[in-house]
Parts: structure tokens; sequence; C-alpha cells
């Protein structure tokens, strides 16, 4: 069946043998992964509508968009969403984490409901969001409750509360799983000591839920930071963007000057930037969390 | 208080199922009554929406205006799906099905291959080389390098066809499949190659009849990560296809939203319809779901 390796072969044709089985994989992600990632790069000094020839013009593109005030305020947009759904999912996710950390038959079933917003699509849940939010035909006007009817998408702040909201609503679930995981490796026997010192539950849960919680949370982060990078579809379905700039953040921004103002250039700088911008946030995490933020995401496997 | 959290401590102690490794179930003295706020918070701002799409989408669009929004339906009916599967939505599931196993079954395999081999061999610079480049592939955010992937799949003439977005998904897929299943394969003892090989089989018998049956529960749950993550994606259908009955559900969602915006009932209906089938998977394996969506982060 093997076209190579014997097992009496020597050590260096074995791996011959065994390198062959790798190529598949290899093709694949060197044609749609590396290939792409090079070819942003390329793209960002031509100049291209999207459909016909595509021209080198140097740094055309690149000018174009380091002078535009609009990457600044997707570059302040994309850190507000991130820093600001990192803010409420990390508390929200570390406690239910520990609530669901406890084996319970009721925490049980209320786990199954818990994940179900795990199991949408963006779409799906920016449809719902947009049909429950509506100032005319929402919820908040079939209940008559005036403080419920806002233009919710409409008005800068509360749509910007509203994506974070969704976000939040969309991931925790995700981030609640890791840490549940988290509290699970930690050892009773720790709490037992603190107990017999005399340790509250207050004391506790700062002395040794979080301190050893400490790789579950850099692992969690690192996964809410630079996956805020990618919140496309869901802030594409919900606001577009809007209103006016409001949430438009840099995925958003490469979107919109490369598939609807067919500015592929300057859209392949914005993709280069959110390129740069995910390895820094990764070699920062790397830092603080003194591991390899690969291996952080294999924690406790 | 002190003496709900003995007899909670106590109830800790029966976990509701064995835990592998010999480990009590329960995390001792960790009661927190502000967990349990959030617990039970959490279960209303999940529930909540989820309960108004259901009972919405039975109704009427006529009723909707006029009722209470979390009264169920006085008159269920059944005319929103209707209208739904009018809409071509059977077409469109047809869509992603064939998208989702198209990418995950090759993805899955090739990426089993490749930490097969990478596993195996310690000394190869090739092996290393290849997976160092998967590692980089996961600290990329993908969709960046959406604009060249577009320019590609135009260029091989596959624009607008679901093999254009078969063949980018399988690719987006490998560089964390090879992590998680390299991880598993790592775990197989030793002794068991060892004994393979000394019987004569090849490295092509060992990786099927040794390696894949023993980390069958891993290539399971990274098998249903990926298809989550295909079935559920919006950016690929959105660049890579242009014509009506080439969409995949999430974007068919969207143009039916943009289509129908003021009948609510209706596009709660198309939510509902697509999100069926995964929570019929959800219902028959819940646990397999769940690790399958953090795909061994936080085994």
């Amino acid at each position: 069946m093997s076209p190579t390796a014997t097992p009496t072969t020597a050590r260096g044709s074995r791996n011959g043998g065994l390198a062959w089985l790798a190529v598949p994989a290899l093709v694949f992600f060197v044609a749609f992964g590396v290939v792409p990632l090079v070819g942003v790069l390329a793209l960002s000094f031509t100049t291209w509508d999207g459909i016909g020839d595509i021209n080198v013009t140097g740094l055309t593109s690149w000018q174009a968009v380091l002078s535009d005030p609009g990457l600044p305020h997707a570059l302040w947009v994309t850190f507000l969403v991130m820093a600001l759904s990192w803010a409420v999912q990390t508390p929200a996710s570390l406690l239910l984490g520990v609530f669901l950390a406890n084996s319970q038959r009721y925490r049980a079933v209320l786990a199954v409901v818990y994940f179900v917003p795990l199991l949408l699509s963006s779409a799906a849940i920016a449809i719902t969001y947009k049909a429950l939010l509506d100032p005319n035909f929402g919820l908040g006007a079939g209940l008559g409750i005036d403080l419920l009817v806002q233009d919710w998408l409409g008005v800068p702040e509360l749509a910007f509360g509203v994506v974070i909201f969704v976000v939040s609503w969309q991931f925790i679930p995700f981030h609640s799983l890791i840490y549940q995981a988290g509290v699970r490796q930690i050892p009773k026997s720790m709490y037992e000591a603190a107990e017999l010192d005399g340790a509250g539950r207050v004391r506790q849960f700062f002395s040794i839920t979080l301190p050893q919680l400490k790789y579950t949370v850099i692992t969690s982060s690192t996964l809410m930071v630079v996956g805020s990078l990618t919140f496309f579809d869901l802030i594409f379905v919900l606001t577009e963007g809007g209103p006016g700039d409001t949430t438009r953040v840099l995925a958003l921004d490469m979107y919109k000057r490369g598939f609807q103002a067919n500015l592929m250039g300057p859209a392949s700088v914005i993709a280069v930037i959110l390129v740069l911008v995910g390895l820094v946030l990764a070699l920062i995490l790397r830092r603080l969390g003194g591991r390899d933020a690969t291996h952080s995401q294999m924690e406790g496997a | 208080m002190a003496t709900t959290l003995t007899r909670e401590q106590q109830r800790q102690n029966t976990p509701d199922r064995p835990k592998p490794g010999g480990r009590p179930g329960a995390v001792g003295g960790h009661r927190n009554w502000l967990a349990g706020v959030a617990g039970w918070l959490w279960l209303v701002v999940v529930v909540v929406p989820i309960y108004w799409i259901v009972i919405t989408s039975f109704k009427e669009q006529s009723s909707y205006y006029i009722t209470n929004p979390f009264a169920p339906p006085a008159e269920p009916t059944l005319g929103n799906y209707g209208m739904v599967i009018e809409a071509g939505f059977i077409g469109y599931f047809v869509n992603s099905l064939i998208v989702t196993l198209g990418a995950v079954i090759p993805a899955v395999l090739v990426a089993f291959m490749a930490s097969y081999a990478i596993v195996r061999s310690r000394t190869g610079w090739f092996l290393r080389s290849v997976n160092s480049l998967f590692l980089m592939g996961l600290a990329i955010p993908l969709q960046a390098t959406i604009i060249p992937v577009y320019l590609i799949i135009i260029r091989l003439h596959l624009y607008d066809s679901l093999l254009g977005m078969i063949l980018p998904s399988i690719a987006f897929a490998i560089p964390l499949s090879v992590l998680v299943l390299s991880n598993f394969i790592r775990d197989v003892p030793k002794e068991l190659f060892e004994s393979m090989r000394m019987d004569g089989a090849t490295e092509w018998a060992t990786l099927w009849r040794l390696a894949f049956p023993l980390t069958r529960p891993a290539v399971v749950t990274v098998a249903i990560y990926n298809a989550l993550t295909i079935w559920n994606g919006f950016l690929l259908p959105l660049i890579l296809t242009q014509s009506p009955e080439k969409r995949t559900l999430p974007l068919a969602l969207w143009a039916f939203q943009g289509q129908y915006s003021v009948n609510v009932p209706a596009i709660l209906a198309s939510v509902v319809l697509t999100t069926l089938p995964i929570l019929v998977l959800y219902a028959i394996g819940r646990r397999q779901l769940l690790s399958g969506l953090t795909a061994g982060f936080g085994k």
C-alpha cells in the first residue's frame, strides 16, 4: 500500500517516507494560506478594482490609507471593541466557569441552555438582535416599554453598546467552557489547606482560584483579543459599520474598501495592518504569559 | 449562609459523573454566591431571546404587532416556515451540507496524515518547518488574506462555485486541526508503534490501523469544530459567490432578512430553520459537540 518506508530502512529514508504524508495538508495551506498572505502584501503595492487588470503602483495605496483619517478611526474602534468585549467577557466567563465547574445535576441541565448561543451563526445572531431591537417592530415596541424603545442601532453610543453586548452573548459560553475546564484542574487539596488556615471564600478566590487560572486567563484572553480582530460577520450584519463609521472595525474597513468601493489596493493595506496588529498582540500576550501562545492554548491538554 | 454552604459542599462530593484521572469532581470550598447570581442571570439573558425567537416564528405577521411579544401565539401558524422554504432554503441547506462535508472530510484526513508525520518523525527538518508553518497560521487572522483568496479563486475559474468555497475552507481548517490531532497522536504509547513496526507494518498501515482508531474521539472533536465553523461561515460565501442559487445558509439568511425586513416572524422562522440541524446534533451528542467547540483548548 505504501510506496516507501519498510521497517528495516535507515532513519533518514524513514523520515522521507513520512514526509510525503504532510504534503497534501501543506499544499492546501500554502495555496490558500501562505500564498495569500504574501499576496496581500504584494497587492498592497498595486491598484486593482477587483475585476480588471492589476497595476503595480508602488506606495500609492499606502499613502492613500495612511493619510486617511479613516484609518486611525478604524484602529481606535477595533481597539475599543477588543478592550470592552474583553472587559465584559472575562469576569462573566470566569464567574460562569466557576459556577459550572461544580458538578451538580441542575447545573448540567442549565449548561445545556447556556451553550446554545455557541451553535448559532453570527449572521443568525445579528439578524435576531436586529429584529429584537427594532424601534418599530422590536421587543420594546411590543411590550410598550419606552425605555426599550430606542433607536438602538441608530445612535452611536447605543450601537456600540449593542455590538459589545451581542459579541458577549455569542462568546461568553465558549470562554466559560474554557474556565470551567481550568477550574476543574485546580487540586481540591489547595482549598482544604486554605480552609484549615482559616482563609475565607473571597480570599480563597483571589489567592488560589485566580492565580491557578493564570494560564487559562491568558489562553482565553488571547483567543478573545485575537478573535476580536475577526468580528466581521456579526458587525457587518448588525450595523454595517454604522451609524456613520461608529462600528467600522478594521476587518469591516477592509471589506468596504475592497468589495464595496472596489479599491483592492487600499483594502490590502488594511489587511496587512490587520495581520501586523494580530502578530503584535500575540507577541505581547506571549510576553505576559511567559509562554508560547500556542502552548497556552493547549493548557491542560 | 454557612449552613447552605456546608450542605452544598456535601452535594458537591457526589459528582454526577465519574471523572477521568481520579480527581474529585467538584472544587472544594468553592461555592460563591456571586457566581450563582451570574449563573442565573446568564440563563435569563440566553433564554429570553431564544424563547422570543421560537414563539414569534409561529405567529401571523398581522397578530405579531398587536399581541404581547412574550405571549405564546393564540393561533400558531406554520405559514412563516412555508414562506422560508418557498424562498429556496432547501437548496441553501443542500449547499451548506455540500460545502461543510466537502471541506471537513478532506481537511481532517490531510490534517491527520500531517499530524502523524509530524509526531512520528522528530528529526526531519522538513516536517519541523511544516509544523512551524501551521503554528504560525494560528496566530494570523486568516480573514486578512481574503482579497488574494478571492483573486486566486477567480483565476482558477472557481468564482461562484461550491468548490471555490470548499478549497479555502480546507486550508483554513488545517492549522488548528494539526495542532489538536498531533497532541493526541503524541499520547499513543510508543510501544504500540514499535510492535507494529516489528510486525512489518508500513507507516501508511500504522497510520490507519493504529493511530487513527486510537485517536478517534479527537478526530470526531476536530471534525465537529471545523464543521460548525464552516457551516456558520459567512465571509467566504459572501465574497466568493454571486448567484442566489450558490448561497449557503448564513448568506441566504442575510439576503432573506434584507428582503423581508419588516416581516419579523418570517425572519425569525428562517433563523430557527437554519439552526435546527445544529440543535438536533446538539441534542444527540452534546458532550462531543461541546468538546468539539473548544477543540481541546481546555480539555
